[in-house]
């Protein structure tokens, strides 16, 4: 059961931004980032954002419904983070008038409802929203070692001060390669504890995480083993460290990314400008 | 010869007793040779002094002419000598098959393209093409170890040291491996087996015997096999097959008592009837 699981979120797919190059997309993601930063709520800002994920969304052949998906582990953050500015931020306070003419300011004790409130959950809403689902997008699109991989290449200048780079796309890469076994390792030693008599599914919470401690420690004791093992073996590989070391994938910018980038400074253009013209206020 | 040792000595830091005792023993160039032991004979400490994962503490390994206690020949000696461990999972590093095989290459300072010609290669050479972008973890015991193979290759090495390759998989899976040996060593890679297997033992060259961190006996299968007391002394004993037939014989049966194989076997057995 637990083999199921995909690691990352990689959604297999063959469309325009799944065959860029991993680094151009790194890269755009905080090209994105910024524009949704930028864009202000009183003009047609937002709306060229939204335009702008869906289409990114369109053109790498992803479901929208994965949008969603991506912003469920969010939604109690966004929901509190609204409320919290909904009834708290200072302000012109809202006024309702009754059928008979009578107006009555939204105010309970300590509560108000703002227009700058409702202004700012709005903005919040849709700038988390956007944030997620443009960031979502490049882990959809690209492989978790894709990524480490490009991760590793644009940060390479760093190695001149003496940062372990290399070591770090490395251990990513071994995390990587040993979730599954891992993974599968778990499920054996929780049939061997289930075998021999362990209750993991029910009881108390507590009871439930103390049964969890004969199934960790045989865990953690493997893989303490697997790394002695492993590093044997890339002993016995030559490996020694990053120093003259080659790259069997070489990454490689195509017309493709140049594409894609022309594309994305262009939408920040038109973000920055918009925001500071205030193009389209008298819409909103 | 390949790989030489001058009584080699060695003792773990924290063992009572040497682990090698003055071991001599000459691997030559194409040989096939398999390492019989028991558990604790000193077969695998053997084994990780010919690519100096250990260094002698009395004693001189050479490779190729080289000490192995010489550190700047250190890449030189591994590339030379390369080594499947026990533990399929254990030894893949990369997250797909051909960026693991890929692995040595790399760690070479080896040009891309020469490294891809070298992964297509050497997964042509263990039968594995068709999984090259598969996970490690979507493969069989026997694919891994195949795997472990060509990423040795890939490094192209004079002689692959197999140690205990064979002891975590499955039947199916170790006759793949096995086949691959046999298959590698036609083609003039040198193969060193180290097993508790002597059915493994009996389709090599050459078998070497281990008790105790001594060599007990070094000769062909056929020779070897043929002196079951020292084996049964060293915690060994010979192939069912050749157990068989002289059990046979000794029904007082005319049948050839002098069998390692099963093709042998069934051989032996079809003139005995047919007489």
């Amino acid at each position: 059961m637990l083999k199921d699981i995909t690691i990352g979120q990689y959604y297999p797919s063959v469309s325009f931004v799944h065959n860029l190059d991993p680094r151009t997309k790194l890269l755009l993601s905080f090209v994105f980032i910024a524009s949704v930063f930028i864009a202000r709520p009183y003009n047609i800002g937002y709306a060229i954002i939204i335009l702008m994920t869906g289409a990114l969304y369109i053109i790498s052949k992803i479901p929208v419904k994965m949008i969603f998906k991506g912003l469920k582990p969010i939604i109690p953050i966004i929901i509190f983070t609204v409320v919290i500015n909904l009834l708290f931020l200072n302000g012109e306070i809202v006024e309702i008038r009754w059928i008979d003419g009578e107006t009555v300011p939204l105010r309970w004790w300590i509560f108000k409802i703002t227009y700058e409130g409702i202004n700012y959950a709005v903005t919040i809403i849709i700038r988390i929203s956007c944030l997620i689902a443009g960031t979502s997008l490049l882990t959809y699109t690209t492989r978790p070692m894709e990524l480490t991989d490009a991760i590793e290449t644009l940060l390479s200048p760093l190695k001149k001060i003496k940062v372990p780079v290399h070591e770090f796309a490395m251990m990513m890469t071994i995390a990587l390669r040993f979730i599954p076994t891992l993974i599968d390792e778990t499920d054996k030693i929780m049939s061997a504890q289930k075998a021999r008599g362990a209750c993991l599914d029910n009881g108390t919470l507590i009871q439930r995480a103390k049964a969890l401690i004969p199934i960790l420690i045989p865990l953690m004791i493997s893989a303490f083993r697997r790394a002695d093992e492993l590093a044997l073996a890339m002993e016995c590989r030559c490996y020694n460290g990053g120093e003259g070391r080659t790259k069997f994938k070489q990454l490689r910018i195509s017309a493709r990314d140049m594409v894609a980038a022309s594309v994305m400074i262009l939408f920040l253009s038109l973000v920055i400008i918009v925001n500071k013209f205030n193009i389209g206020w008298f819409l909103v | 010869m390949l790989i030489e040792t001058e009584n080699l000595s060695y003792k773990y830091p924290r063992g009572k007793d040497n682990a090698l005792n003055g071991i001599n023993v000459t691997i030559n160039k194409g040989e096939f040779t398999a390492v019989v032991g028991h558990n604790g004979s000193g077969k695998s400490t053997l084994a990780k002094h010919f690519n100096a994962l250990l260094l002698p503490d009395a004693g001189v390994v050479t490779v190729d002419g080289v000490e192995t206690a010489n550190q700047g020949q250190l890449f030189n000696i591994r590339t030379k000598i390369g080594m499947v461990f026990q533990n399929p999972d254990n030894q893949i590093v990369g997250t797909v098959v051909e960026e693991d095989v890929a692995f040595g290459p790399e760690n070479l300072g080896i040009a891309p393209d020469e490294i891809a010609r070298r992964v297509d290669k050497a997964l042509a050479t263990v039968d594995m093409e068709q999984y090259r972008k598969r996970a490690p973890h979507q493969l069989s015991g026997g694919q891994k170890q195949r795997v472990s193979i060509a990423g040795i290759l890939a490094m192209n090495p004079e002689c692959i040291v197999l140690d205990e390759a064979t002891s975590m998989l499955d039947p199916k899976g170790r006759k793949e491996l096995l086949q691959a040996m046999t298959s590698l060593n036609k083609s003039g890679t040198t193969i060193v087996n180290i097993t508790h297997f002597m059915e493994e033992a009996a389709i090599a060259d050459r078998v070497i015997i281990m008790k105790d961190g001594n060599i007990l006996l070094d000769g062909t299968p056929r020779e070897v096999f043929a002196d079951r007391e020292i084996l049964l002394n060293a915690g060994l004993d010979v192939p069912p097959v050749s157990r068989f037939v002289k059990e046979i014989a000794g029904l007082g049966l005319e049948i050839n008592d002098n069998v390692i194989s099963e093709q042998e076997c069934v051989e032996a057995i079809e003139t005995l009837l047919n007489r």
